[in-house]
């Protein structure tokens, strides 16, 4: 017995009118649809803050809408929207959405009350992160990892009704996303049609599957800590308050322990960045093989390495706080499991790279982003191995090195998956294809403008320029040099932010005059492109539920017509070439 | 475990023979979820670990911070209110009983006795709300006798538990609430039995979290030094 949903009979009532269609929605792919909008809307603020940062560091003193706070207030804000509301909610509650029910064969989440709400609750969350640009004092301007106790001491920008709005926040995203990831995972284990095992299934899914849970598991460290931040705020308690002076005051603190925040904080931070990571790696290898039309090289090696980055991420969290001091044989510790986690990791690039090989590679555009992927990956994967390293990452922690890292590896990579994934799934959710010349464009500005940015600041690293600081003033050790590099980099991400017009242009231009993509544009083997109808209708697959006969990588099968077998599609209906039909069946 | 992990080492790129095609594909599928639970009990499953994890969580914390010299433990000394915490007794008897009364509806739903059903639902409901007005009164006698929120992590972590355990049983009762609401419009006898089944589940939970919550917050100064010194804090 499979399954409860999948075997069911299609009785869903298909929705009547605009608001049950589109506003009200329990339909997944609507759903994934006003995830992703909210999410690149959102998005679209952060990056517009990370402009504004860059201003003021590449030309210092220029812009007087720019002071000490709100420059605090902007970096602040950028991390947390970029890595919370867009990235987790981008992935998991837009791509996760779509396509795991598409993928697996199901008519929709097993849960689709839960999954409308999910997104509304979500929604309330970003309306209240916004708010706080709109309260007395503004947002918080922390940093994104919110360290009390400066967080909520005066002196921080945003110490009272900010950091208060951006906890109250978190808490409601973190009830949204624990609608949404129940929904996933039980979907990806009850509601697989006949035939789609685990080991049948294409490794987006997997990489949202793992995710998912990683997120369920790990986000109730930010949950407790942001209502033990609240109490410590709002009602005057120490748990992580120590006795203090704020502003040459005496404050009602005593005995708390930043520290205890900081582990909180990071046992949720770490894993975060694998729930970021894992539906990118799992959706760049379908994107990967469909363009190579090859199968996926190590399928159950990258299934394997998913769940063992999974499980690894839960035990390296203090790598980030080596300068916050620590027993020597923790940091040897978190040491050596930051260094196991680059095993898996690498075994996945590994295969990314030898699927390409001999490939019958088809530079379209999402294959451009992917490929673009595997080098940025490749180059943040690698600095991160110099900061796992305790010795090393003292003197490069709070400069440009890391942030030159964490950009590389978990902004620039992710983007470039997500826009593979936007290219490549675009043809099915509006059934229309994205002009290719515009892609083009797109990807080289975004590619190369990236490493524009984000090369020049690893040397401002090695130069020991530190980050989050709002002027860098007269200091020995940084040359003028390392000015006009800031200034470089800030045009760099001028014009890459610029050339992020040309996507939504694109994507609003072809939803209206684009080329119509028919069922299956990338001739793919995974069952959301075996839908009857593009984009496929409430309950996606018509009367009867597709049966699944093989995995998802039957591409250039030797002896068959063509280089791509569906999964849905039986042996004995696969087209033989003619010379190899005395071998085999032939059947059309 | 093993079964996942047995799964992990098939070899999917095996091409399938042309035998196993319908209707013969049952030959070729594992039976991966064979625990027939529904997706509700996947759910709740999923849900009861990320209830254990927060509490877990908590509690390391509040074991470190047990250890600092400004922690003053709630129990151990005549004068201190839960060396004696009879009403936190009374409370726990209120949800164990509710817990109790739950798992009889869910035998008494399966057999279709719809009033007797109806009723211990009704009585584990309003146990539970008994449960947590009573944590309420247990919040002001604290708060009488001068153990306010603030005034101590001990008591900041006794307000904090508490509230969040009865956040939790209160988002219970709502869903209580919505498959009694089934059950007496008796629309879907058998899902409901099975809905009610997740509650007692729930409730049970809940029950053992508050034991363990119970104990914890009512030991004595060196048990936490006993507990701490184990887990090396």
């Amino acid at each position: 017995m499979y399954i409860a949903i999948a075997d069911q009979v299609d009785d869903s009532a298909h929705p009547k009118g605009f608001l049950y269609k589109y506003i009200w929605s329990q339909d997944h792919k609507v759903i994934a649809i006003q995830y992703s909008i909210t999410a690149i809307l959102v998005g679209l603020v952060a990056l517009v803050l990370s402009g504004l940062m860059r201003l003021q560091l590449g030309f210092p003193d220029s812009f007087s809408f720019i002071d000490p706070s709100s420059y605090l207030q902007f970096v602040t804000m950028h991390g947390m929207i970029m890595v919370i509301y867009l990235l987790t909610a981008l992935l998991l509650g837009g791509f996760g959405n779509y396509l795991i029910p598409l993928m697996i064969g199901a008519r929709d989440m097993v849960f689709p009350f839960l999954n409308m709400l999910s997104f509304w609750t979500y929604l309330l969350s970003v309306v209240v992160l916004m708010a706080s640009f709109f309260v007395i004092g503004g947002p918080t301007g922390a940093g994104w990892t919110l360290y009390p106790p400066a967080s909520i001491l005066e002196g921080s920008p945003g110490a009272n009704n900010g950091i208060v709005l951006m906890l109250i926040s978190l808490a409601i995203f973190i009830v949204a996303f624990t609608m949404g990831g129940l929904n996933y995972v039980t979907t990806v284990l009850q509601a697989r049609t006949k035939g789609m095992t685990l080991m049948h299934m294409p490794l987006t899914i997997w990489g949202i599957f793992v995710a998912t849970i990683l997120g369920l598991l790990a986000f109730p460290a930010l949950l407790v800590s942001a209502i033990m931040m609240l109490f410590d705020k709002l009602i005057g308690t120490s748990f992580f308050m120590p006795a203090i002076l704020s502003l040459g005051d005496t404050v009602n603190y005593s005995g708390g322990s930043p520290i205890l925040f900081q582990h909180l904080f990071w046992f949720f931070g770490h894993p975060e960045v694998y729930i970021v990571a894992l539906p990118a790696f799992g959706m760049v290898s379908d994107v990967i093989a469909t363009h190579a039309r090859k199968n996926i090289f190590g399928y159950r090696m990258m299934v394997w390495a998913i769940v063992a980055i999974g499980g690894l991420s839960f035990v390296v969290w203090a790598h980030h706080m080596y300068v916050s001091g620590m027993n020597p044989y923790f940091g040897f510790f978190f040491a050596t499991t930051t260094l196991i986690i680059a095993v898996p990791t690498a075994i996945k690039v590994y295969n990314w790279i030898l699927t390409l090989w001999r490939g019958n590679i088809h530079l379209t555009i999402p294959m451009l982003f992917a490929i673009g992927f595997i080098f940025t990956f490749t180059h943040g994967g690698l600095t991160g191995l110099f900061l796992g390293n305790v010795v090393v990452d003292l003197p490069l922690s709070d400069t440009y090195f890391v942030v030159a890292h964490f950009h590389m590896v978990m902004g620039v990579s992710p983007i470039m998956v997500l826009f593979a994934a936007l290219y490549h799934w675009y043809p099915k959710i509006t059934g229309k294809m994205l002009n290719t010349s515009l892609g083009k464009v797109h990807f080289w500005g975004t590619f190369l403008g990236t490493y524009a940015i984000y090369l020049p600041m690893h040397y401002l690293g090695f130069l020991g320029v530190p980050r989050r600081y709002f002027a860098m003033g007269d200091t020995d050790f940084i040359p003028q040099s390392a000015q006009n590099l800031n200034a470089g980099i800030t045009i760099a991400a001028i014009i890459v932010g610029l050339f992020q017009l040309i996507f939504i242009f694109n994507a609003i231009w072809s939803l209206f005059k684009g080329k119509p993509a028919g069922d299956n544009p990338w001739q793919a083997t995974t069952l959301e492109w075996q839908t009857s109808k593009t984009p496929p209708g409430h309950g996606n697959w018509g009367e009867e539920l597709p049966t699944v006969y093989r995995w998802a990588y039957d591409y250039s099968v030797p002896g068959v017509k063509d280089d791509f077998i569906p999964q849905n599609i039986p042996q004995d209906k696969v087209i033989m070439l003619e010379s190899n039909t005395s071998m085999g069946k032939e059947n059309v | 475990m093993m079964k996942f992990l047995q799964i992990l080492t098939i070899k999917p790129w095996l091409a399938p023979s042309v035998e196993m095609s319908p209707p013969n594909i049952s030959a070729i599928v594992i039976d991966e979820t064979a625990d027939n639970s529904g997706p509700g009990k996947t759910a709740l499953k999923f849900f009861l670990a990320i209830v254990t994890l927060l509490f877990f969580l908590i509690t390391i914390t509040f074991l470190s911070r047990s250890q600092y010299p400004d922690f003053h433990a709630l129990a151990g000394e005549p004068w201190l209110p839960f060396t004696k915490p009879i009403q936190l007794w009374i409370n726990s008897s209120c949800l164990l009983l509710a817990s109790i009364s739950l798992q009889i509806a869910v035998s008494l739903a399966k057999q279709n006795k719809t009033k007797s059903t109806e009723a211990l639902v009704l009585l584990a409901s309003l146990c539970s709300i008994f449960f947590v007005l009573g944590q309420i009164i247990v919040w002001q006698q604290l708060s009488q006798a001068g153990f306010y929120v603030y005034s101590d992590p001990a008591n900041s972590y006794f307000y904090l538990y508490t509230g969040l355990h009865g956040l939790h049983l209160l988002g219970g009762l709502v869903a209580l609430f919505l498959v009694s609401y089934q059950f007496f419009q008796q629309k879907k006898p058998l899902n409901v039995s099975k809905n009610l089944s997740l509650c007692a589940l729930y409730w049970h939970y809940l029950l053992l979290i508050w034991l363990f919550l119970f104990a914890l917050l009512t030991a004595t100064p060196d048990t936490y030094k006993t507990i701490a010194l184990i887990c090396g804090f």
